[in-house]
C-alpha cells in the first residue's frame, strides 16, 4: 500500500517476478501427476491465502496445511488451566493477542476478562516482565506459546527475571517443538505429501540440519522458506525441481535470514531454562513424546505450574470438532461438518477457526471466495 | 510462530546493554539483541524481529542474491514472452 | 452420509451469513464495542429489535427526518477512548469532531451539539479543563455551538477518568439523499486520506506495546471536505466517516446494504509508512484500523475524477484517492485485489483487530 516501500518485504511481493516463477513452476510439473506439498507453518498458510498464491500454481500442485500453528494445537484443557490461573487472587495474566479469543471449555480469555479476570495483552514477554516490575504486589503470569521461534524469547525473559531477582513473575509454558510434530505427520498413513515447505522462522533458531531425516529417511524434499509470496513460490519451485530430478534434500530458500546452523545462543538459552516434557497433548495429534518444553527445576520459581496448583484439566474436544483432522491435513477446512455453519470466526468451536493463521480461518476469510470464483469461471 | 519482521537498528542502548532501538517504517520499538550479539550489531544493520527479540541479522548480500535470481528468472520470462509475441507476426 | 461438495458448503455459508443475527453471548465483552460483527449483532438483535422504527432501520450513523419545511440530521456518539490525551488531540476533540462528522457525512450543515460528561471521582479538574478547552476550540473550528449538556460523577473505578457523550443536530440544505443502500455497479469508492492514523496512534499511546512513532491522530471536522465533494460530485451515493472498524467495516456495511460487491485495490489505499510499519510489527491490517478524520465515499463513476481533484485541493484531502469500485457480483462481499495479483475477501471482523505473533 502506498508509494513508500518496506525494505526486505516489498521486493519479495513483486508481481512480475511471481508470474515468472509461476511460468517456471508450470514447466516443472508432469501433466496429470498429483503433487501434495505441505506447508507446515501457520505464517505460510496466512501468506498463501492473503496473497492468493494458489492462483499461481498449476492444478497438479496441491498445498496441504500442516500443524504449525502453535495456537491451533493447544488443547482446550490448557486454555482452561490458564483461565484458572488468571482467576486466582492477585494474578495478572499476560498473553499474546493470538490467544485472547481461543475457546476453552468455559470460554476464552476475553470471556474470562468479562467475568472480572485481569488479563492484559502483550506484544513481548519482556512487556510482561515490565508489568511484573511495576506491580510488585501482584502475581504476573506470562502465557507462553509458540514453536522454537518464540521459545528463546521466553527463555531469555526468565533469565532476565532471575538476574533481577523478581519474585512475582512466572511462565505458563506451552512451547512446542516442530520435529516431533513432523514425525507424527510422516507416520500418518492417510497422508500423501511429496515435499515440505519448511518453517522459515523456526529454522532461524534450530537451523536446517534437524530436517535431514525427512529427506534422507523418508525421501521427501524439504525447502526452508521465507514468508513473502515470492519466497513461497521460489520454495515450491525448488521442491518441484528436486522431485523432477529425483532428489530429496534439505535446501534453504530463506538464505537472507536463516543460517544453516541456526542460532546457538538461542538454543543455549532454551537449554538453560527449559527441558523437554516426557509427553504433551496436541490438539488433533494426540500425545507426542518430547514434543513440548517445561521449565527446569532450577527455575521452578518462574514456573506457573509449580507456583500455582494448576488443575491440569483434560477436556475432550467438542464431538463436532474436526480440528484434529484439519491439522493433520487429512481433510480440508470445508470438509469439516461444522465449517461455516456452527463453527465460524464469530462463533468458533475449534482453534483452527479462531487463530488468524488457522487453516479454517484462513480458508473462511480468504480462500472461500477464490474457490467461488474459480468454480464460477469453470462453469462459465 | 512466524511473525518476524525486518527492522533497521537505529541505536544501541548504552544504559541497557543488549537492548537496541529498531525502526520499522517509522514505528520504533526496543528490541533485545542479545541473541545475535556475537555477530556484532551496529546501527544501520537490519535484523529480523519477533516478539521484541532479534533472532537473526539479515544478510544483505544473500537478500540481493535471491532478488537477482528472481530478477533473472523474471528477465528470462519477459524474454520468452517477447519471443512469443514476436513469433506471432505472420 | 452424503459428502457435501465444496460448492454446497460455500453456498450454505452464504445463506447462513444472510440470516438475521442472533445474540448468543450472556455477557458483554470488548468485542461488542469494536464496531465489527459482534457490535452489529448487538445493535441488530437487541437495540433495533426493541426500538424498531423506520428512521432507525437503515442503521446509518445519523437519522434524517423532516420538521416542517426543514430536513434535519440527528446523531449521537459516546467517547470512551483511553488514553484521554494522545498525540494529535484528546477525547474532547474526538467528541466534537466525531459528532460533527456524523452530521456532515449525511450532507447536513452541523449546527448544535449537546455534551454529557460522566466523570470519575478523583479525576483531576485540570484534565477536565484541558478536555473542555479542546472541545471549545474544536467547536469553533467546526462552526458549531455546544448548547446544552449534563454532568454526572461516578465512584472511583467506574469511568476510566472521563466519558463524553455528544449528540448533534444539523440541517440539510442540499437536496442530497445519501444512503448505504444507494451504491450501484460502476460507482467508484473514494477515501479522503491515509488510513489508520488514529487507531494506531491510540494503540501505541497506550504504551503496552512499547512501540513509538511520530504518528498523530487524524481527528478533524470534515464539513468542508464533504462540501467540496458534494459540489464536485452531486450524484454522490454515500459518505461515511471511517471510525472504529476502519475502512473494511464501512465497505462491508455498504456491500450488505446495497447488495453489491465492493472491490478494493490494495495498492491504491493510502497508508503512512508508520502505520504500515506498526501494522506489520503487530500483524494487523490497516483496513480495519480506526480513523477519526477520514471518510469513505461512493460516487458515480463519471464523477470520480472531479471528486478526487476537489478533495485534493483541500489540505485535509491531499492524499484522497479512488481505492475501488462497486461491482454487482458477488453481492454483499468486500474483495481486495492485492499488489501480487491475487484477490481475497475482506470480511467484517468479529471484534477489534488483535496483534498477533504467529
Amino acid at each position: 500500500m502506498g508509494p513508500e516501500g518496506m525494505r526486505f518485504v516489498d521486493e519479495y511481493r513483486d508481481r512480475e517476478k511471481a508470474q515468472a516463477l509461476a511460468a517456471n513452476i508450470a514447466t516443472l510439473v508432469e501433466p496429470g501427476r498429483r503433487y501434495g506439498l505441505m506447508e507446515i507453518c501457520g505464517g505460510h498458510t496466512h501468506t498463501i491465502y492473503k496473497h492468493g498464491i494458489e492462483d499461481y500454481l498449476p492444478e497438479e500442485v496441491q498445498l496441504v496445511h500442516g500443524p504449525g500453528c502453535p495456537v491451533c494445537v493447544i488443547p482446550m484443557g490448557r486454555v482452561d488451566d490458564a483461565i484458572w490461573i488468571a482467576e486466582q487472587e492477585g494474578v495478572i495474566m499476560t498473553s499474546f493477542g493470538d490467544l485472547l479469543r481461543v475457546p476453552g471449555a468455559r470460554g476464552s480469555f476475553l470471556d474470562a476478562k468479562a467475568r472480572g479476570a485481569d488479563i492484559q495483552m502483550v506484544y513481548s514477554p519482556l512487556d510482561s516482565l515490565r508489568i511484573a516490575r511495576n506491580n510488585p504486589d501482584r502475581r504476573v503470569v506470562f502465557m507462553a506459546i509458540g514453536f522454537e521461534t518464540t521459545t528463546p524469547s521466553t527463555a531469555m525473559t526468565v533469565l532476565r527475571a532471575a538476574a533481577e531477582g523478581l519474585e512475582n513473575f512466572s511462565v505458563f509454558c506451552n512451547h512446542v517443538t516442530i520435529i516431533p510434530a513432523l514425525e507424527a505427520i510422516l507416520a500418518s498413513p492417510d497422508l500423501h505429501i511429496d515435499g515440505f515447505i519448511g518453517p522459515g522462522h523456526v529454522s532461524t533458531v534450530i537451523g536446517c540440519e534437524p530436517y535431514r531425516f525427512i529427506a534422507e529417511k523418508h525421501g521427501r524434499p524439504f525447502v526452508v522458506a521465507g514468508f513473502e509470496p515470492l519466497d513461497i513460490l521460489q520454495a515450491i519451485q525448488m521442491l518441484l525441481l528436486q522431485l523432477r530430478d529425483g532428489r530429496s534434500e534439505v535446501e534453504n530458500q530463506y538464505t537472507r535470514v536463516v543460517p544453516w546452523e541456526g542460532n546457538q545462543r538461542a538454543l543455549q538459552a532454551i537449554d538453560e531454562v527449559m527441558e523437554p516434557r516426557p509427553t504433551f497433548e496436541w490438539r488433533g495429534l494426540g500425545w507426542i513424546p518430547h514434543s513440548a518444553m517445561r521449565i527446569r527445576e532450577k527455575y521452578a520459581r518462574f514456573d506457573a505450574e509449580r507456583v500455582f496448583d494448576v488443575p491440569a484439566t483434560r477436556v475432550a474436544d467438542p464431538p463436532a470438532c474436526q480440528c484434529g483432522e484439519v491439522l493433520r491435513g487429512t481433510i480440508k477446512p470445508w470438509e469439516c461438518k461444522v465449517f461455516g455453519t456452527a463453527c465460524t470466526p464469530e462463533t468458533p468451536i475449534g482453534t483452527c477457526m479462531v487463530s488468524s493463521e488457522g487453516a479454517c480461518a484462513a480458508y473462511y476469510n480468504f480462500g472461500r471466495f477464490t474457490r467461488l470464483r474459480v468454480r464460477q469461471a469453470g462453469s462459465a | 510462530m512466524c511473525l518476524g519482521i525486518p527492522g533497521e537498528v537505529l541505536t544501541l542502548d548504552v544504559e541497557r546493554p543488549g537492548m537496541a532501538t529498531v525502526n520499522v517504517g517509522g514505528a520504533r520499538r526496543q528490541v533485545n539483541v542479545m541473541l545475535i550479539e556475537e555477530d556484532g550489531v551496529q546501527p544501520g544493520d537490519w535484523v529480523l524481529i519477533h516478539v521484541g527479540f532479534a533472532l537473526a541479522k539479515i544478510d544483505e548480500e544473500e537478500a540481493q542474491l535471491t532478488l537477482s535470481y528472481l530478477e533473472e528468472m523474471g528477465q528470462a520470462y519477459r524474454d520468452e514472452l517477447q519471443a512469443l509475441a514476436e513469433s506471432r507476426i505472420d | 452420509m452424503t459428502q457435501r461438495t465444496e460448492e454446497e458448503v460455500l453456498e450454505r455459508i452464504e445463506r447462513i451469513r444472510r440470516r438475521r443475527p442472533r445474540i448468543t453471548d450472556e455477557r458483554i465483552t470488548l468485542s461488542h464495542g469494536s464496531g465489527g460483527r459482534a457490535t452489529h449483532t448487538l445493535i441488530d438483535a437487541l437495540f433495533l429489535e426493541a426500538f424498531r422504527n423506520p428512521l432507525l432501520e437503515p442503521l446509518e450513523d445519523q437519522a434524517v427526518f423532516s420538521v416542517g419545511a426543514e430536513r434535519l440530521a440527528f446523531t449521537t456518539d459516546t467517547y470512551v477512548v483511553s488514553p484521554l490525551f494522545f498525540p494529535g488531540g484528546d477525547i474532547g476533540d474526538l467528541a466534537v469532531n466525531g459528532t460533527v462528522n456524523d452530521l456532515a457525512v449525511s450532507g447536513a450543515r452541523p449546527l448544535y451539539l449537546s455534551a454529557g460528561f460522566v466523570l470519575e471521582e478523583g479525576f483531576p479538574i485540570a484534565d477536565l479543563r484541558r478536555i473542555v478547552a479542546s472541545m471549545a476550540k474544536a467547536a469553533e473550528s467546526a462552526g458549531v455551538q455546544i448548547v446544552t449538556g449534563d454532568t454526572k460523577v461516578v465512584q472511583r473505578g467506574k469511568a476510566d477518568g472521563c466519558f463524553v457523550n455528544t449528540a448533534g443536530i444539523g440541517v440539510l440544505e442540499r437536496p442530497v439523499r445519501l444512503s448505504a443502500a444507494a451504491a450501484r455497479p460502476g460507482d467508484a469508492v473514494i477515501i479522503s486520506g491515509p488510513v489508520g492514523d488514529h487507531g494506531i496512534t491510540i494503540m501505541l499511546a497506550r504504551g503496552e506495546l512499547g512501540i513509538e512513532s511520530d504518528l498523530r491522530s487524524d481527528t478533524a471536522p470534515l464539513t468542508e471536505l464533504v462540501s467540496l465533494l458534494l459540489d464536485a460530485a452531486p450524484q454522490t451515493r454515500f459518505i461515511r466517516d471511517a471510525t472504529r472498524g476502519g475502512v473494511a467495516t464501512i465497505c462491508n456495511e455498504l456491500a450488505l446494504a446495497s447488495g453489491v460487491a465492493v472491490v478494493l485495490d490494495e495498492q491504491s489505499i493510502p497508508v503512512r509508512p508508520e502505520v504500515r510499519g506498526a501494522s506489520e510489527i503487530l500483524g494487523i491490517d490497516p483496513l480495519y484500523v480506526a480513523c477519526e478524520g477520514r471518510f469513505v465515499a461512493v460516487v458515480a463513476g463519471d464523477e470520480a475524477e472531479a471528486a478526487v481533484a476537489a478533495l485534493r485541493s483541500h489540505p485535509q484531502g491531499a492524499a484522497a484517492a479512488v481505492i475501488g469500485r462497486i461491482a454487482d457480483d458477488p453481492p454483499g462481499l468486500v474483495l481486495v485485489t492485492t499488489g501480487f495479483g491475487g484477490m481475497r475477501i475482506v470480511d467484517m471482523l468479529v471484534g477489534d483487530p488483535l496483534p498477533r505473533i504467529c
